[in-house]
């Protein structure tokens, strides 16, 4: 019984936590622009199913996508498991699951045993990737001392959650073995029963075994569930969400920006009258709440495997720019504008923004628009967005475009090509030869 | 060569089937004004009936959009798609994929729908019509080719077979680059970095190319834009491989392969 209202009681703080952490980042994203993603439902959710269910843009890179897999699926699948031990810790019974099932419930139990052991080789693997290969993707600038201890926090912590699985399952199966109490004979155990012979063969130290165990596990995934928010594993949830609402443009296809449509065409004629129009007083982003909420939903979806800086033509040639820090440098600034917000009431302006303090021109002037990142990214993150949306502000109320720019638009807007040659010299390739 | 513009056409009272837009590079830069004249050849060679607007035509504001100018690109694309409405042109081939990707998705949103296709994509379709052959010119058989997908044809529009099938004809050996179709690397001119000097780094965008055109050991690279073109023409300059490997357009083959 008072096992029983312990659970309730870490079970409903544990939930209570993660909804206050989300509601925080969904607060967060709303501080960006509104963008209407709402056309399309139907191809929005074929996206979604073959973008983050199907994960078909991993396979670019198979060792790894066979890798994550074993987890997600593993993540998926023993999450069955997971909604037993809740059963179980509510109502204070044991395999709750086990009666209704029948032989199927020894299946499941099996199946989850085999996943629970390749998702321990893939988190093995993993590890090994980013601290014994040192693989170049997981390094640079970007890649401080938070987001590598984050990458292993999370996969330590998985392999501790399926360790204690196995072992709760193997001092579980001795139990059923030896008749014990209320361990019914239930499940079946293919991996666990070699894990047997490890632990002691009393009841009552195998039932401290399973016990602990099974608390273990339980309040790991629960402390688990609250850290995903503070960290890059929260892509889990993200990225459904984040690829329905995917651009389903043509990649080349940037947005026209309707406050400049209006002005231009009241210049070109006197008479025009503009729609209305709620648009802020700014042209393009100096700071994060200049951005679009699917913008700032991209950088919390973020997972920093860096598939688009490793892709990165100017990255790739040692320019400053790395993609992945663009969309970790607007996550940093909008949890910090959020902390803000917090702390000191909502119109409070620190006197930083995203422009300089967190990104700089370099970077945003290294970029080709080439669209590698936005193809490389897993879940559909669109770096080269913020970067050209940074360059409009740059550009349009800095003018502060780098020289030679500034010629080129000069030359556009004077003769109407980016060199300077008379546009009345346009047709003179046809004459030569 | 004689050219027929849209105005000439108009004071005549015709209307060409499709409109070439050259483009800034095709009418000025002088290794692509000879592409330009090649897609003019081939459109001549089939009885393609076609126009350009010559001096009416200005630049569709792709340099400035890219580079964050988003008060000139407007200027220009809503200047343009007056002249192009004007002329009530449906149907527009383009000859550089930036105009390409301009015309044909950000025009429309400011008032400019026409149907826009790469040159490419135009030889691709005469190809498949029977229209266009590989003979009587130039042949290819057994060289080997590779192709470099520039950025905006490629992952900005999903065109990748399109300009692989005018090469397919040419009964030539055809190798891909390590990095190819989506996973194609930028030649390094794109969102206006033609236009200034390279941020600083270890080298250039279009050297790192280099390394895949070199490990391809292709004799002729093929391109289908003109800012590659001078990309990775300066590319084999560096590299001191001008004897060795021929950088030509997608239209420039085809054209020597027909003897236009």
């Amino acid at each position: 019984m008072i096992a029983q209202i312990l659970f309730i009681i870490i079970l409903a703080t544990a939930i209570y936590l993660f909804s206050k952490n989300v509601g925080t980042i969904r607060r967060n994203i709303l501080l960006g622009k509104d963008t209407d993603r709402s056309d399309n439902p139907a191809l929005r959710w074929k996206t979604m199913a073959k973008i983050a269910l199907g994960q078909t843009k991993m396979v670019k890179r198979p060792l790894a996508a066979v890798m994550h897999f074993f987890i997600y699926v593993g993540f998926i699948i023993i999450n069955l498991e997971v909604m037993e031990i809740m059963l179980d810790g509510i109502f204070g019974s044991h395999r709750i699951f086990s009666k209704p099932l029948g032989s199927l419930y020894g299946l499941l139990i099996g199946g989850f045993e085999i996943l629970a052991v390749l998702v321990l080789v893939a988190c093995i693997t993993f590890l090994a990737r980013r601290n014994i290969a040192h693989l170049k993707r997981f390094s640079g600038v970007e890649m401080t001392e938070w987001p590598r201890s984050d990458a292993n926090y999370i996969l330590i912590i998985e392999i501790l959650l399926m360790t204690a699985f196995l072992t709760m399952n193997a001092a579980d199966h001795k139990l059923q073995l030896l008749n014990y109490g209320h361990y019914i004979k239930a499940g079946s155990f293919p991996i666990s029963r070699f894990i047997g012979p490890l632990l002691p063969d009393s009841a009552s130290s195998l039932e401290i075994v399973e016990r602990v165990c099974w608390w273990f596990h339980i309040i790991g995934i629960l402390a688990f569930l609250n850290y995903l928010p503070y960290s890059k594993h929260f892509h889990i949830l993200m990225a459904f969400p984040n690829t329905y609402y995917s651009n389903l443009n043509p990649k080349g296809k940037f947005t026209n920006m309707a406050s400049v449509t209006n002005e231009v065409k009241a210049m070109l004629d006197p008479s025009f009258v503009p729609e209305t129009i709620a648009e802020p007083g700014r042209f393009g982003v100096k700071d994060v709440t200049d951005l679009t909420w699917k913008n700032l939903l991209e950088a919390y979806t973020c997972t920093e495997c860096g598939r688009c800086t490793s892709v990165c033509p100017a990255n790739q040639t040692g320019k400053l720019l790395s993609p992945r820090k663009i969309m970790m440098d607007t996550r940093d600034r909008i949890t910090e504008v959020g902390k803000n917000i917090d702390k000191n009431g909502k119109d409070y302006q620190d006197d930083k923004s995203l422009l300089d303090n967190y990104i700089t021109r370099e970077e945003l002037w290294a970029c080709t628009t080439c669209n590698a990142c936005t193809e490389a990214c897993p879940v559909n993150i669109n770096p080269l967005e913020i970067i050209t949306e940074m360059r409009r502000y740059v550009v349009m109320e800095e003018s502060q475009a780098p020289a030679s720019l500034n010629n080129m638009f000069g030359n556009v807007e004077n003769n109407g090509a980016p060199w300077k040659y008379s546009a009345a010299d346009r047709l003179n390739w046809a004459q030569e030869k | 060569m004689k050219i027929p513009t849209m105005a000439e056409l108009a004071a005549e009272g015709k209307q060409p089937e499709i409109l070439f837009w050259v483009g800034c590079a095709g009418s000025f830069d002088e290794r692509a004004q000879k592409i330009t004249r090649d897609i003019c050849k081939i459109l001549n060679h089939v009885g393609l009936s076609f126009a350009v607007l010559g001096t009416e035509e200005s630049c569709t504001g792709d340099p400035a959009k890219r580079a964050g100018n988003e008060f000139l690109f407007q200027m220009q694309a809503i200047a343009n798609i007056q002249v192009l409405n004007t002329y009530e042109i449906k149907k527009i081939v383009t000859g550089c994929p930036h105009c390409f990707n301009t015309l044909k998705n950000e025009y429309p949103g400011l008032g400019g729908n026409y149907e826009v296709i790469h040159h490419s994509q135009l030889i691709q379709q005469l190809i498949d019509e029977g229209k266009l052959k590989a003979e009587g010119g130039e042949s290819f058989k057994g060289k080997r080719i590779t192709y470099h997908d520039p950025c905006y044809l490629g992952r900005g529009n999903n065109v990748y077979e399109a300009p692989r099938k005018a090469l397919e004809v040419l009964d030539a050996e055809l190798v891909e680059l390590k990095r190819c179709k989506s996973n194609g690397l930028c030649c390094g001119a794109g969102g206006a970095q033609m236009f200034k000097e390279p941020e600083k780094g270890r080298k250039d965008v279009n050297i790192e190319r280099m390394a895949d055109v070199l490990e391809s050991k292709a004799s002729v690279v093929a391109a289908a834009c003109p800012f590659c073109m001078t990309m990775l023409s300066d590319g084999v300059k560096h590299e001191n491989k001008e004897q060795e490997i021929q950088v030509l357009d997608i239209a420039e083959i085809t054209a020597r392969a027909n003897g236009l």
